[in-house]
Parts: structure tokens; C-alpha cells; sequence
């Protein structure tokens, strides 16, 4: 097992914060659902699909997004919210595949079941799109090896560990999160980047994912160390 | 007034180095606040404790008020209740009243603010005054179903500045410049929401002359139709035919409200004739509202338009179960039988109120489930975060910025 080393590039830890911008666009039924959801930005999308990650950090009966929730909650179609809720957003790489899974699923329903088009929300109770508009800042911290990546990784905001492992991989259009990307270009070392890139952080709460990363990394080290 | 060392404890290092980073960015810029009232109210309320903070992180904001007479805020209070949907006449005359005393302070008010942040319809027009600057209109109202000549008004001043903000997505209106949703928020560590020793609450309770020997149901809100003070009088004497309990409705009058010295006349002939209805008209006084939200065994908020909902938001911090009407923002404070219970009708609200005061346990897990809803998503810190990201925001287009 090679000795911890330097990395050729420091890892320089960004945070991600973001403001809700609103559209005006609402929706009553499920075809208008429909249409507006191929045409919002895909800012409205990516916000519907990952809300619940940085609003909910407490475990909660929340469904995994907007689509499915409104679905079920107010129109009454809890199949379609099933199939909404368990679209698997891990397996998406850009924000323009997951919206085509998220009309294609909309539409399939609607053609096998054309009653559900006669369904409408009470007042107020619309589907409201809205976009998220990320703020994207470095942090003070830098780290040179992965003792002292694991240190940050403890202490950094969950909105850190958010853009490096959702925004970063799915917004941003990289292939994989930022920690494995780094791990694998800086240490060679595959094994470890690919075992945190292989966690689906969506079944995660952020905390929980910290403390699983973390597990994983110190567990590496010990092996460099000579003590796993 | 508190640091904002002071908050650490309540939410934790990180987002305090959060707010210090974003500061850093708004070095060199000018916030200038322009409201109509310094005190009463929510939005004075949160500009006198976001004011001093946004300072000491080192962003120059500064706070000015327009002047208006009792005629210009008997039209803005008609303005006010028609954008919240209510039936209102509105003449030409009522525009002209407007428009006389907001070109008085479009002479009078010196802008000279980076970003000007205006907030509500009254002093929406100095933005003729708009030149290189950058200027933000917020909205503290339910805009949801406003009343169309109203709203067509104020819209030829929204169009003209660089972004609107509101505080719930069904606020939210087609308009041609950026809208933000930014919930507004409570200051943990204000008069109104930090611990009290019980001495304290004890002695407001003596002081209004309120026994602890029954449950105690409370409305925190203005005199104002709009908070229903009517329909929450009749709730309680729905659940008074099967429970003991009081009833306690204080409030105080913001100087911007003409309207209130008629409601409070019809709600204390409604509560007249039963001992157990206490109306207390309050002064200026936050640590009276946080003893009797501390001393309540349910609160209610029973409006049936609402900005946001502050009062929800201050009871839910203090652990406190909540009946409240599924109007505005409230619903995002309150997610029905997780964080509190929402109604929408007088005898919902008499169900609900029913329903916590015999299952005291659900009603104090609906608290805590609140409480930390309220830590999560509506502290001020939160608030100081979003405000100076609007700011920032000002000076991009893009739904991804690099600062």
C-alpha cells in the first residue's frame, strides 16, 4: 500500500448558497404541469428535484420532489407520484436528461390514464415553479493531503459538502462529485474515489453522508498507514 | 441589541463564517432601507434588528422613512386591504391622495444608496428617483388575489425597478423584472423571542389580571379584519361549550393603521358579558407578547390574509402548539399535524383548538417539530444571508453566480 502523499493540486473547498427565484408560472392540472415543465428554465427544475435536500436535514415525510408531492397531495394521483418520486436522480448527469424522465413519466401517465387530465388544484393550492439561483463562493479552507481533507470534511457547512456533491455533479455537467474527481486526479487512487462516488447521496441526509464519507476516508488512511 | 457572536450558540459557527464571507463580497456598497414606520408592525420590527446587524458584519445599511399624513395612510391602509382581496372602493381620488404625498417625498427623500430597498406600497414611487443605482422592491403583502386596479397601479413602479421580492410562492405574479421568494423572520434573540424567566411571565400575567387556572388560548395579532379577531372570539366560544379555557386577544395598533380603534370597539363588544375573554390592548411592549405567547397553552392565528405570519413564527420558536389559518406564508411554516394544525374555517379552528387542548402530548411534539422548523428555515440568520445574496444578485443575471 503506497504511503499518504501530497496531492499534485490542493482541494480547495467551495460552498454553494442559493436564493429562490420565483416565475409567476403556476399550474392547476396536470397537462399545464406538463407544459410548463418543458419549458421553465431548467434553474425550476433542478430546483424541484433538490429542495427537500437542504430543507429537510432532519429525517421527514418528505417525498423526494416537488412533482411527486403535488401530484399525490393535491390531484390525488398517488401512482404518478409514485413514479415521480422514484425517478433515480443519481442516474441523471445533466439537468435536461432528468427533466425529458420527468415528462416522459407525465405523459405515459396521461396516456393511459385520460381522466387524470380533468383533475384540478383548489385555489392556492397550485403548482408554483420556481428556480434556484446558486451563489457559488471559496471558503477559506485548502488541503493538501487527506488527513487534513478529512479534518475540513468534519467541520465544513452541509452547503459545501452540497454543491461539491450534488450541484457540482449534476448543475455543473461534471461527470463525477468534486471529493472523487479530486481523490482520483490527485492521489491516483481510484478505489477510494470510485467507493464515494458509487454512495447515492440522494438516500442520504447531508449529515449523514459527511459522517459516511468521512468513515470511508479514515478507513483509507489507515490502510495507507499501515494500521487497516 | 445582540452581536451576531451571539447567535452562534443558537445556530452554529458555520453559518455565522457563511454571513462573514457574504459581507466581505458587499464591501463598498450602500444599502439604503426606505420604509413609512419605525415601529409597530413587522417590517419596522425586522429592519430595527436587521439594521444593526447587516452593520456590524460590515455592510453600510442605513435606514430612512417617508412622511405621510392621516389621509395618505387612510389610502394606503384601503391599498393594503384591497391587495390582500378585500372589497374595497377605490377611487380615483384615493390614487391622487398617493400620488400627492409621494411626490412631496420623492423631493424630499435624498437617496444615495448603492441598492435601494424599498419595502411595501407606500413608498413604492420614489423609484422615479431611480438612476444609475440598483433598486428592490419588497413586498411584505399576501399579493395572492389582489384587487386588479390596485395592483395595475402599483405595477408601473414595480416594472421600473431591478427585482420584487415576496414572501410565499403564490405571491408571486407575472411582472417583467426578477422576483425572489425570501421569507421573512424572527430575531432569537430579541425581547420578543429570547428566554424569559418565569418571574417575568408571572408578572404579566398579574399585571392583565390572568389566572393560570385554565388553559390559555391566545391570538397575538393588530386589531385589524384581516387577523379575524371576530371569528377567533366566536372559535373559542365553540370549544368553551366542551372545554375550560381562556381566551386572551392583545395586540397594539401600528401608526400606519387608522383603522384599528373600530375593530377593537366590535371586539370588545363580542367578548363583552364573559369574564374569560381577555382583550388587551398593548403599547409597544416585547417582553408582554413573549410572556403571553410563553404563558399560552395553544396559540392561534386565525387571519384570513396574511404576509407571512410572524406571530406563527415567534410562537412555533417558543415550542408552542399552533392553530393557524392555511393562508400566505403560514402554510410554510406549518406542515398540518407534523408542526401544527391548519384550519380554515371558524369551526376548524374550534376542531383543532379541541383536539390540542385534550391531547396535550401530540400538542407538545407538534411544538417541538415546530421549533426546529423555525431554527432551520426562519431565524434571522437565515434572513441576513438571503437579504445580502439579493443584493449580490443585483449586480447578475445569470441562475449560477461565481463571487
Amino acid at each position: 500500500m503506497p504511503e499518504l502523499k501530497k496531492a499534485k493540486e490542493p482541494f480547495r473547498f467551495y460552498t454553494r448558497l442559493h436564493l429562490s427565484g420565483l416565475t409567476g408560472l403556476r399550474a392547476s392540472t396536470l397537462n399545464q404541469l406538463l407544459t410548463l415543465a418543458k419549458e421553465v428554465p431548467g434553474s425550476s427544475i433542478y430546483h424541484h428535484t433538490h429542495r427537500f435536500l437542504q430543507q429537510h436535514q432532519y429525517l421527514s415525510p418528505e417525498p423526494p420532489n416537488d412533482f411527486a408531492y403535488w401530484v399525490t397531495e393535491v390531484l390525488g394521483e398517488d401512482e404518478l407520484g409514485e413514479k415521480l418520486a422514484s425517478i433515480d436522480t443519481i442516474q441523471f448527469n445533466t439537468i435536461r436528461a432528468l427533466r425529458e424522465r420527468i415528462v416522459e413519466t407525465i405523459e405515459s401517465y396521461l396516456k393511459d390514464n385520460p381522466l387524470a387530465k380533468m383533475k384540478f388544484s383548489h385555489e392556492g393550492d397550485e403548482f408554483y415553479f420556481i428556480k434556484s439561483v446558486s451563489f457559488v463562493l471559496p471558503t477559506n479552507y485548502v488541503v493538501y493531503d487527506l488527513n487534513e481533507f478529512v479534518d475540513v470534511l468534519a467541520k465544513i457547512t452541509i452547503d459545501s459538502i452540497y454543491f461539491h456533491i450534488f450541484e457540482s455533479r449534476l448543475r455543473l455537467e461534471k461527470a463525477n462529485n468534486d471529493f472523487s474527481n479530486w481523490i482520483e486526479s490527485s492521489f491516483g487512487d481510484k478505489e477510494l474515489a470510485d467507493s464515494i462516488n458509487k454512495l447515492d447521496p440522494y438516500t442520504y441526509t447531508i449529515e449523514d453522508l459527511r459522517k459516511t464519507m468521512i468513515k470511508i476516508i479514515k478507513r483509507r488512511i489507515a490502510r495507507y498507514d499501515g494500521k487497516g | 441589541m445582540a452581536k451576531v457572536e451571539e447567535y452562534i450558540p443558537i445556530v452554529g459557527q458555520s453559518i455565522i463564517d457563511d454571513l462573514r464571507l457574504l459581507a466581505d463580497k458587499l464591501k463598498g456598497k450602500v444599502i439604503q432601507q426606505i420604509n413609512s414606520t419605525s415601529v409597530g408592525g413587522g417590517v419596522a420590527e425586522i429592519l430595527t434588528n436587521m439594521v444593526p446587524l447587516l452593520r456590524e458584519l460590515g455592510v453600510d445599511t442605513r435606514w430612512d422613512l417617508i412622511k405621510g399624513g392621516e389621509r395618505f395612510f387612510q389610502v394606503t391602509k384601503k391599498f393594503h386591504n384591497a391587495l390582500h382581496g378585500r372589497s374595497e372602493e377605490i377611487l380615483q381620488s384615493d390614487f391622487d391622495v398617493f400620488m400627492e404625498t409621494s411626490n412631496e417625498n420623492i423631493k424630499e427623500v435624498n437617496i444615495y444608496g448603492d441598492i435601494v430597498f424599498v419595502h411595501d406600497p407606500q413608498p413604492i414611487a420614489l423609484v422615479e428617483k431611480k438612476a444609475a443605482n440598483k433598486w428592490i422592491w419588497r413586498c411584505h403583502i399576501d399579493v395572492s388575489n389582489p384587487n386588479q386596479k390596485v395592483w395595475g397601479f402599483l405595477k408601473n413602479f414595480i416594472a421600473k425597478y431591478d427585482a420584487a421580492v415576496f414572501s410565499a410562492p403564490s405571491f408571486s405574479q407575472k411582472l417583467p423584472v426578477h422576483q425572489f421568494l425570501i421569507s421573512p423572520s424572527i430575531d432569537p434573540l430579541s425581547d420578543k423571542n429570547k428566554e424569559i424567566p418565569q418571574e417575568t411571565i408571572d408578572a404579566v400575567l398579574k399585571k392583565y389580571r390572568i389566572f393560570q387556572d385554565k388553559p390559555i388560548i391566545t391570538q397575538i395579532s393588530r386589531f385589524d379584519r384581516l387577523k379575524d379577531p371576530l371569528g377567533v372570539i366566536e372559535a373559542y366560544k365553540r370549544v368553551r361549550k366542551y372545554n375550560v379555557c381562556q381566551l386572551v386577544l392583545a395586540g397594539g395598533t401600528a401608526t400606519d393603521d387608522p383603522e384599528g380603534a373600530k375593530v377593537l370597539e366590535e371586539v370588545n363588544n363580542a367578548a363583552s358579558g364573559d369574564p374569560d375573554i381577555h382583550i388587551l390592548l398593548l403599547p409597544q411592549n416585547d417582553i408582554e407578547v413573549n410572556a403571553l405567547q410563553r404563558a399560552s397553552t395553544v396559540i392561534v392565528q386565525k387571519s384570513i390574509r396574511e404576509g407571512f405570519g410572524l406571530t406563527v413564527t415567534e410562537a412555533l420558536w417558543k415550542a408552542k402548539p399552533v392553530v393557524a389559518s392555511n393562508v400566505g406564508g403560514i402554510p410554510l411554516q406549518i406542515k398540518h399535524k407534523y408542526s401544527g394544525l391548519l384550519c380554515h374555517s371558524i369551526e376548524g379552528a374550534s376542531f383543532a383548538l379541541k383536539q390540542l387542548l385534550n391531547s396535550p402530548e401530540y400538542a407538545v411534539k407538534l411544538g417541538l417539530n415546530g421549533k426546529e422548523h423555525i431554527r432551520n428555515n426562519f431565524l434571522i440568520t437565515r434572513h441576513l444571508r438571503e437579504y445580502m445574496l439579493l443584493f449580490l444578485s443585483a449586480y447578475h443575471t445569470e441562475d449560477i453566480v461565481y463571487l
